[in-house]
């Protein structure tokens, strides 16, 4: 049993927001009531959360916890307990693994280790294809009696549209969503960054905004032949952008995510450091702009990590050898807050509908702190200074632009199935 | 003025008065490929290494030479027969090469900014004899060197840049450094060699990009060609018989730049191929003169990377004692400057 008093609770889904205290028990929301009201429960434990938000629990929609096969970078233990660090109550794992899951041996495995070592919560996402080369369809029906939320070749697109076509077919009689990695091998090739004038002065290849929005452009038009339910991951051209836009005024089931580091950083920040180094890769200012708008007019529905771990060994090497990909998960919340809160660009509740309902939405659950809803709380405060030290992670790699950055807001406590999995010490 | 870095990686955050000097430096050095002796000592138990990654020629030899004529060892780094094809980081390759303590690492490497990220992690001078399609400091200086020779100025002049651009360090470095001097710039060549971002690689310089070869040669003071590489694999590029009839520099064409236009190529030229042979061989040609001046300003270059500013300068005794015999002298007289410690300005 746990109490968490004196917070604020933000709670898009029933459209809360005031003061409350929250009893949480049997790994559920118990009740919610008035500041106080709750007295002194006896067994209770007792989270004071003075100056604090209590928000239901934040879902990271996309991650890669590398395991099975590159352990050396990340686990589910270390990938979880980064991601409780971060404030995230739930995790899913993008396919991408080593051999690639495309089984319902390696849901299952994922799924019984993370119920052993995990954190947070594990919700593993599928390949959509046969080791992801995008050939065969995956065995999807048998990874989603298993546990899979999702199917994705995340890392590069379903590789045809014949396949992508048939994959949200099948999808849609299963009920699933797919996510797409849209993009264009054919036009990113051998690119490193963005095309732009920086991409040209460092004389690293660049791929333009178009290898991102032609395949975007062709993932809408497939959900719109087959009715599938469709999430760009990653988004990062405002050209991509108008494709979802449009495919949403159609009425169509796409949706799309944005990472932190496309809505604070962009490809003028690059030198030649890897850690600057991903895919889609940091895009331009107008770009830039057009995804701060759209997170804030609901065009774009969730902020996802992409937390991507690459052990030093591997990324400390030259930039155009270095594998794509930064860690996410514990800056999450704090880059948020800072560029777009603080900034007055999206309200305290539409960042929280941004890390809750819309990642949930997208798969096809609730996320709600009502009565009766799983006891997954994350607290967080809009004001704790702190320094982030990648040095200090639980994540078995170092590969983030944002290390020694100083923010204001923090997440503070997350909370799985009633259990205090993380705790920022004051 | 001096020289404030610690490494040469490349000529964009220099400025006019420390390329100037560079360039200053190099004078004396040139005089010395003149001489019949030409090594000095200067350099005496020094060891420059060279780590060519990527193929190279004239750059790997006109390095070496530099070293040598200074009086240095060379440490030669074979790429094809390095421990890289057997999977050692480029990193630790270099760790393996400074261990052997050499005074300064000349590198050429495929990846842009691999000599910055080398740099990061080493203690000793770093050179970059280029780096993928970013700079080729010593090349950029050499061309100055060559221009400012012939015209007696690298400022405000028309620079017509031709060829691949898109894929090249030498245009990028030729940018930054003659753009501190108030050049303009017309780049040509197929569009989709001319990135339209080159034209802001360098805030401040006028940089146009235009199509037609007539276009670009019209009041040209210099013209810079650059290789073209019809054989790159998975790259735009166009038939050879397209580039010749487009854009090969001839005679007739030559006749629209300025009549004391200059003709510059990094080489390896292709005869025949982006230039005809009178042009190659004729008298605004400066294609042998910019390798003369290659070695004369790598040797500037090692100098004052190895030695700094604390010795005098070994090609340029006191003035009373300026004379023929002072650099004709047996070469291992002529060494003027004892070790001193290295500046680490960085």
């Amino acid at each position: 049993m746990l109490l968490i008093k004196n917070g604020r609770v933000l709670d898009p889904a029933s459209k809360t927001d005031r003061e409350l205290d929250l009893l949480l028990d049997g790994g559920l929301v118990q009740e919610l009531r008035a500041r106080g009201e709750f007295g002194s429960p006896g067994a209770a434990r007792i989270f004071d959360a003075a100056g604090m938000i209590v928000a239901p629990g934040f879902i990271d929609l996309h991650a890669h916890l590398r395991e099975p096969g590159q352990e050396s970078s990340e686990t589910i233990l270390t990938g979880t307990r980064s991601a409780a660090r971060g404030g995230f109550t739930a995790v899913c794992c993008m396919p991408n693994t080593k051999p690639v899951h495309d089984n319902a041996s390696i849901t299952r495995f994922i799924v019984d280790k993370a119920g052993t070592v995990g954190a947070t919560r594990v919700w593993p996402i599928g390949a959509a294809s046969v080791g992801s080369q995008g050939e065969a369809i995956a065995e999807i029906a048998a990874m989603k009696e298993a546990g899979i939320v999702a199917v994705s070749d995340d890392g590069k697109p379903i590789a045809t549209a014949r396949l992508a076509r048939q994959v949200m077919d099948y999808c849609r009689s299963l009920d699933l969503p797919v996510i797409e990695h849209s993009e264009d091998v054919s036009l990113a090739a051998g690119a490193v960054m963005r095309e732009g004038v920086t991409s040209t002065r460092l004389g690293l290849r660049g791929m333009p905004a178009a290898a991102e929005s032609v395949c975007v452009s062709r993932d809408v038009q497939l959900a719109e032949l087959t009715g599938a339910r469709l999430h760009i991951a990653h988004l990062s051209a405002k050209a991509s952008l108008d494709q979802v836009r449009w495919a949403k005024e159609r009425g169509l089931r796409v949706t799309c995510e944005v990472t932190p580091h496309h809505f604070t950083l962009t490809d003028e920040d690059v030198t030649y450091d890897s850690r600057f180094k991903m895919n889609p890769p940091l895009a331009s200012r107008e770009d830039r702009e057009a995804l701060i708008a759209g997170l804030a007019d609901g065009a774009v529905d969730v902020i996802a990590t992409d937390h991507a771990p690459h052990e030093p060994a591997l990324k400390e090497v030259e930039f155009d050898r270095a594998p794509f990909g930064i860690l996410g998960f514990e800056t999450a919340i704090s880059l948020t807050l800072d560029e777009l809160v603080a900034t007055g660009r999206i309200s305290l509740s539409r960042m929280v509908e941004l890390f809750t309902t819309g990642p949930a939405r997208v798969l096809g659950i609730e996320r709600s702190l009502a009565a009766g809803q799983p006891a997954d709380v994350t607290v967080f405060s809009t004001s704790h200074p702190w320094t982030y030290n990648v040095n200090d992670s639980p994540s078995r790699s170092r590969n983030s632009p944002f290390d020694g950055r100083t923010f204001r807001g923090a997440p503070m406590a997350t909370i799985v199935a009633g259990n205090v999995v993380y705790q920022r010490q004051p | 003025m001096s020289y404030r870095f610690r490494d040469l990686l490349a000529l964009e955050p220099l400025s006019a008065a420390e390329i100037s000097f560079l360039l200053d430096q190099s004078k004396p050095f040139q005089e010395i490929q003149r001489h019949p002796l030409k090594k000095l000592a200067t350099l005496r138990g020094k060891t420059v290494a060279l780590a060519f990654f990527e193929n190279s020629t004239r750059t790997r030899i006109s390095f070496n030479t530099a070293a040598s004529r200074l009086g240095a060892d060379a440490m030669n780094l074979q790429a094809e027969a390095s421990s890289l094809k057997k999977g050692e980081t480029l990193l630790d390759t270099a760790f393996n090469l400074n261990a052997m303590k050499p005074d300064c690492l000349v590198m050429r490497h495929f990846s842009s900014g691999a000599a910055d990220y080398v740099a990061r992690h080493l203690d000793i001078p770093v050179v970059n004899a280029g780096d993928g399609t970013h700079e080729h400091p010593s090349q950029g200086l050499l061309d100055a060197l060559t221009i400012r020779d012939r015209k007696g100025t690298i400022t405000n002049l028309n620079v017509t840049i031709l060829g691949d651009l898109s894929h090249s360090r030498v245009a990028r470095s030729n940018i930054h450094l003659l753009g501190k001097f108030g050049c303009r710039f017309t780049l040509c060549g197929p569009a989709m060699w001319v990135p339209r971002e080159l034209e802001q690689i360098a805030p401040g310089t006028p940089i146009r990009s235009v199509y037609k070869i007539e276009e670009a040669l019209e009041d040209a003071d210099v013209i810079i060609m650059l290789r073209v590489q019809t054989e790159r694999q998975h790259e735009p590029s166009i038939s050879a018989n397209d580039y010749i009839h487009g854009y090969q520099l001839n005679a007739e064409r030559l006749k629209r730049a300025k009549p004391d236009a200059l003709v510059l190529h990094p080489g390896p030229m292709n005869r025949g191929i982006e230039i005809t042979p009178d042009v190659a061989d004729g008298p605004q040609s400066c294609v042998l003169e910019q390798v003369t001046n290659g070695v004369a300003v790598r040797m500037a270059i090692l100098y004052l990377l190895v030695v700094g500013e604390q010795g005098t300068h070994p090609a340029r005794p006191e003035p009373a004692a300026h004379n023929r015999r002072a650099t004709d002298r047996a070469p291992e007289e002529n060494a003027s400057v004892e070790p001193v410690p290295q500046k680490r300005n960085s």
